[in-house]
């Protein structure tokens, strides 16, 4: 029987961008978390950074209107907002080790019970991998949110005891939101803080593969 | 004054042997000192010890020396989605690779340049990137030693200098551009504008003179993505 409908990847986006708050100074990574952007709540201004020395980005360029010496971290070409500002490679960095960013997100292959991340290179494929500013942001985020499917397209829980894929970082994340649902990482394990529309804590905890903490009634995700 | 202008990409790189040790400054397409490695690629140099962010895309950017078979092992963070000529190398064996996190390979080369030996770093604690390494317990966090990444030479791309070898750049094509400018032995400067001594304001100089051996001027370079 089919599984009931989850939530889009702009979805995703959507309920990770709820968690930022008004002036924060943001890193997006690629995948999901990139459409974030497109997915602010109303009235709030957050601060973009990007790892080639950019804070206070805006939207991508208009046809036309690129730059080639205006990217962001995808290689895309992007626009400004008043009060950017632009540094080294070395300062943006010291910006995501030392703590300095409010939100970091990246995708995820796997996240662990306590909060490993693994979403640099895939077992068993050919090639170097990449890992570009991924560890930086996971080792030095004040909050570290991963956004990735709950589940592999073989069904597989990517919420696991133990990351079997090669790590980019240990103990880093924050708060995971999937297509299920929005965790969080606590001392004491892993605490299912929201469900997606029309799903139940009990079938969010089967496609996970970490026993989930419910403490009281679990809200739906709130989606426009 | 010492002169600091060369009046050709060719001669800019003329003395680079076979196996040096160089960096290449560049980020997603910006930045990057195209106009002298195809000079490096002209000349045919082998063996290169290469210092990257990335390892080209396709032909474009470091794509050129992977594909002439120029470059025997190459630190880098992110060989990016279109570096085909680099995984093919790197598959056959022909070329080894150090994969970096990124702010890393900026303090490594950093560490270089400032005239230390090392630095301590939560970065990379676990994962694969710890292999071999010194690790300890600092604060209560575990972390990883570090060390410093130097070069004979660095190529980067400003878009003007002055006479002297004061530089600014455009936008965000700075990225590891002024990091890499202070960390080589020989550092060469490609440039869209040289200008008159003077005729940058100080307080808008990024890179200063005393990092910068040659200037070079071309007109820049772009590899679409």
């Amino acid at each position: 029987m089919p599984d009931k409908p989850r939530l889009t990847r702009e979805q995703i986006a959507q309920r990770a961008a709820q968690e930022l708050q008004d002036g924060a100074y943001v890193n997006l990574g690629w995948g999901i978390p990139n459409l974030m952007a497109d997915h602010l709540p109303k009235g709030i201004t957050v601060y973009f950074h990007s790892e080639n020395g950019i804070l206070g980005m805006g939207p991508r360029a208009k046809a036309g209107q690129e730059d080639p010496d205006l990217v962001d971290a995808m290689k895309v070409p992007v626009t400004l907002i008043p009060g950017a500002s632009f540094f080294s490679q070395a300062d943006a960095h010291l910006m995501t080790r030392g703590g300095h960013l409010d939100v970091a997100a990246l995708g995820g292959f796997q996240v662990s019970e306590k909060g490993d991340l693994s979403n640099w290179k895939i077992p068993g494929t050919k090639g170097s991998g990449a890992i570009g500013g991924a560890m930086d942001i996971a080792a030095g985020s004040r909050k570290l949110i991963v956004c990735m499917e709950h589940n592999t397209k073989d069904g597989a829980p990517k919420i696991v005891k133990e990351c079997t894929y090669p790590l980019t970082g240990i103990e880093c994340t924050d708060t995971i939101v999937t297509d299920l649902a929005v965790i969080d990482v606590t001392q004491e394990g892993l605490e299912l803080r929201e469900v997606a529309p029309g799903w139940t804590p009990e079938e969010v905890q089967e496609r996970t593969g970490v026993k989930l903490i419910v403490r009281g009634k679990v809200p739906e995700m709130k989606l426009d | 004054m010492k002169q600091k202008i060369v009046s050709s990409l060719d001669a800019a790189i003329a003395d680079i042997p076979d196996g040096a040790r160089i960096m290449f400054g560049g980020f997603g397409g910006a930045g990057f000192p195209n106009n002298l490695i195809h000079a490096l690629s002209r000349r045919g140099i082998k063996n290169v010890f290469a210092i990257s962010n990335n390892c080209g895309t396709r032909d474009g950017e470091l794509g050129i020396m992977f594909k002439n078979d120029q470059v025997k092992h190459v630190i880098c963070s992110f060989p990016g989605p279109h570096s085909n000529h680099f995984q093919e190398r790197f598959a056959k064996g022909e070329v080894t690779c150090e994969l970096v996190p990124q702010g890393i390979l900026c303090e490594r080369i950093r560490t270089a340049a400032a005239g230390l030996l090392g630095f301590y770093t939560t970065v990379g604690v676990g994962t694969e990137v710890s292999v071999g390494k010194e690790e300890r317990v600092i604060d209560g966090k575990r972390c990883i030693l570090e060390s410093p990444i130097h070069a004979d030479f660095a190529l980067i791309k400003a878009e003007k200098a002055d006479e002297l070898g004061n530089l600014t750049y455009r936008l965000a094509a700075r990225n590891f551009n002024p990091i890499m400018a202070q960390a080589a032995r020989t550092t060469i400067v490609e440039v869209d504008e040289i200008v008159p001594v003077g005729a940058i304001p100080p307080e808008n100089v990024i890179t200063p003179a005393i990092f910068v051996h040659r200037i070079v001027q071309a007109k820049g370079l772009h590899y679409a993505g």
